[in-house]
């Protein structure tokens, strides 16, 4: 389910890094979560971004959604595929609907990032915890 | 992540397993943990629009009122004119403050002539029955049933060719708004023509040991029908298309009805109910704000609390506002106000809502967004 060339972040965003370029993205568990996906909003390219601050939002019928990037760089593409058809988010979360590739500014922010099997485990605990939330008292 | 309720267990509905079984995504809904989607909000909301949809609102409260004073205690407490209600037949009203707003929106369905039984706010359950029993000074005993009822609602153009398959009730000459003793799929209960999305539909109150029984009977019947089940995700989308108020969104204590649009259920020449008089001064001397509906000009949807600009002056916020997924648009609906007092804005108007720091054109549009053709 969870690609293991990707890391991940707590916040459930995905990144592929090759060479210095990462691409983004949001998990499948964040697509299932927000449900059917109507807009997305990304930056140009040219702008920057922040490690762990938001880059743009996804809107579902139900709800809108900040993203947030898991590195700091410069926009070198986003992907417009997404303007014309955002439910392609819910479609192919982890290939096709990537959102945008960044330069990246330091490599080594990517070493808190989690793999997929750490990721895994994370939104299992995640799960676990709000049963165990909602079975209380 | 806390969630509103904090410590305390979620309420479950006696369909809480058929839901987790079927795949639904959850939620805490006013502490209940309610399905919100199984498949997909806009599948199942265009599915209510052209086919069926089915949805679980056991949670909802059902209150009943019952004695030689059970008229004058609903005549008091709330709005509209219950003395006009044949038996059998239901309304749609509110539970009253004295200040002309209200404690809770529901519907008031007569069972007898001094027999009512009222359908609330799962949030507002408790809070509707303590209030109307501080408010009982008549001859009439009221009792908060809510434990005691399941509730389905089959909604959508082909919700009677369901309903006939598996009803023993005579569903030809049931009228909108009107209610019947029934078995559905052999199990007695009330069945109402009643609903919440702006399409034909059926409301049915039934013990709650036989949910699972009755759920899959009417799912079997409304599948060669193209039915699914629906969760509170597609019941939101639909009332706002079809334009009716969501109490906590549209309603709370701070809105009059007449604010709310909901004047055709202010029934002032009934004689005396609670916040009567703040609504017969407001109707001569006018109000405070007005509900308006809009559409979004660009793609960008407007969301619950976004504030409502015209030129440079804040005119409002967003009560609700969404996506419309069979309109095809973004909606929602507003109160605009200037200076306290109601600001009246014709169709077409172009207004504005801010989104996260920009501004965002949207233009005034009658409500409601959806009307069904009968």
């Amino acid at each position: 389910m969870y690609p293991p060339e990707l890391l991940y972040t707590k916040d459930h965003e995905w990144i592929r890094v090759d060479e210095e370029i990462g691409t983004i993205g949001i998990t499948d568990h964040a697509q299932k979560e927000l449900g059917d996906i109507v807009f997305v909003e990304l930056p140009k390219r040219g702008d920057q971004v922040t490690a762990h601050e938001s880059f743009g939002t996804v809107e579902s019928v139900k709800a809108v959604s900040e993203v947030f990037s898991p590195v700091t760089g410069e926009v070198t593409a986003v992907n417009s595929r997404i303007n014309d058809r955002p439910e392609l988010v819910n479609e192919d979360p982890h290939g096709e609907a990537w959102l945008i590739k960044v330069q990246l500014k330091d490599r080594r922010e990517t070493e808190s990032l989690m793999t997929a099997d750490q990721y895994e485990a994370y939104i299992e605990g995640s799960a676990a915890e709000s049963a165990a939330e909602a079975s209380k008292g | 992540m806390a969630t509103a309720t904090g410590q305390q267990a979620l309420k479950r509905t006696a369909l809480n397993a058929v839901h987790r079984a079927l795949g639904a995504r959850m939620v805490d809904f006013a502490g209940w943990d309610m399905p919100v989607e199984y498949s997909g909000i806009t599948d199942e909301h265009v599915a209510v629009r052209t086919r069926a949809g089915m949805f679980d609102v056991s949670h909802m409260g059902e209150i009943d009122i019952h004695g030689p004073g059970a008229l004058a205690l609903v005549q008091h407490v709330t709005s509209n004119d219950a003395s006009h209600l044949k038996i059998g037949q239901a309304h749609y009203s509110a539970l009253m403050y004295p200040n002309g707003s209200s404690v809770d929106d529901c519907l008031v369905h007569r069972f007898a002539d001094d027999h009512f039984f009222l359908c609330v706010n799962a949030s507002n359950a408790d809070k509707d029955f303590a209030w109307i029993t501080e408010h009982n000074r008549f001859d009439a005993d009221a009792r908060n049933v809510s434990a005691e009822y399941s509730q389905l609602a089959v909604q959508g153009p082909r919700a009677v060719a369901i309903m006939s398959k598996v009803a023993e009730a005579d569903l030809a000459g049931l009228k909108y708004y009107w209610f019947t003793n029934a078995t559905v799929a052999g199990i007695p209960g009330m069945l109402a023509r009643t609903g919440y999305t702006g399409e034909d539909g059926f409301e049915f109150y039934f013990t709650p040991e036989k949910s699972e029984y009755v759920w899959n009977a009417l799912l079997d019947a409304g599948k060669p029908e193209g039915m699914i089940p629906a969760g509170l995700g597609a019941r939101n989308t639909l009332r706002l298309e079809a334009g009716m108020a969501l109490y906590g969104h549209e309603l709370d204590e701070d809105t009059t009805l007449l604010e709310a649009n909901l004047g055709w259920i202010t029934k002032l020449g009934k004689g005396e109910f609670l916040g009567r008089d703040v609504l017969a001064r407001q109707t001569e001397q006018g109000t405070r704000k007005k509900l308006i509906g809009f559409e979004m000009s660009d793609r960008v949807p407007a969301r619950d609390g976004y504030p409502v600009w015209m030129g440079q002056e804040q005119i409002g916020r967003v009560t609700s506002g969404s996506p419309a997924p069979f309109l095809k648009k973004n909606i929602g609906m507003a109160y605009v106000s200037r200076e306290g007092r109601a600001l009246s804005l014709d169709p077409g108007q172009e207004i504005e809502i801010e989104i996260r720091g920009r501004r965002a054109p949207a233009r005034v549009v009658p409500l409601p967004f959806y009307k069904r053709h009968k």
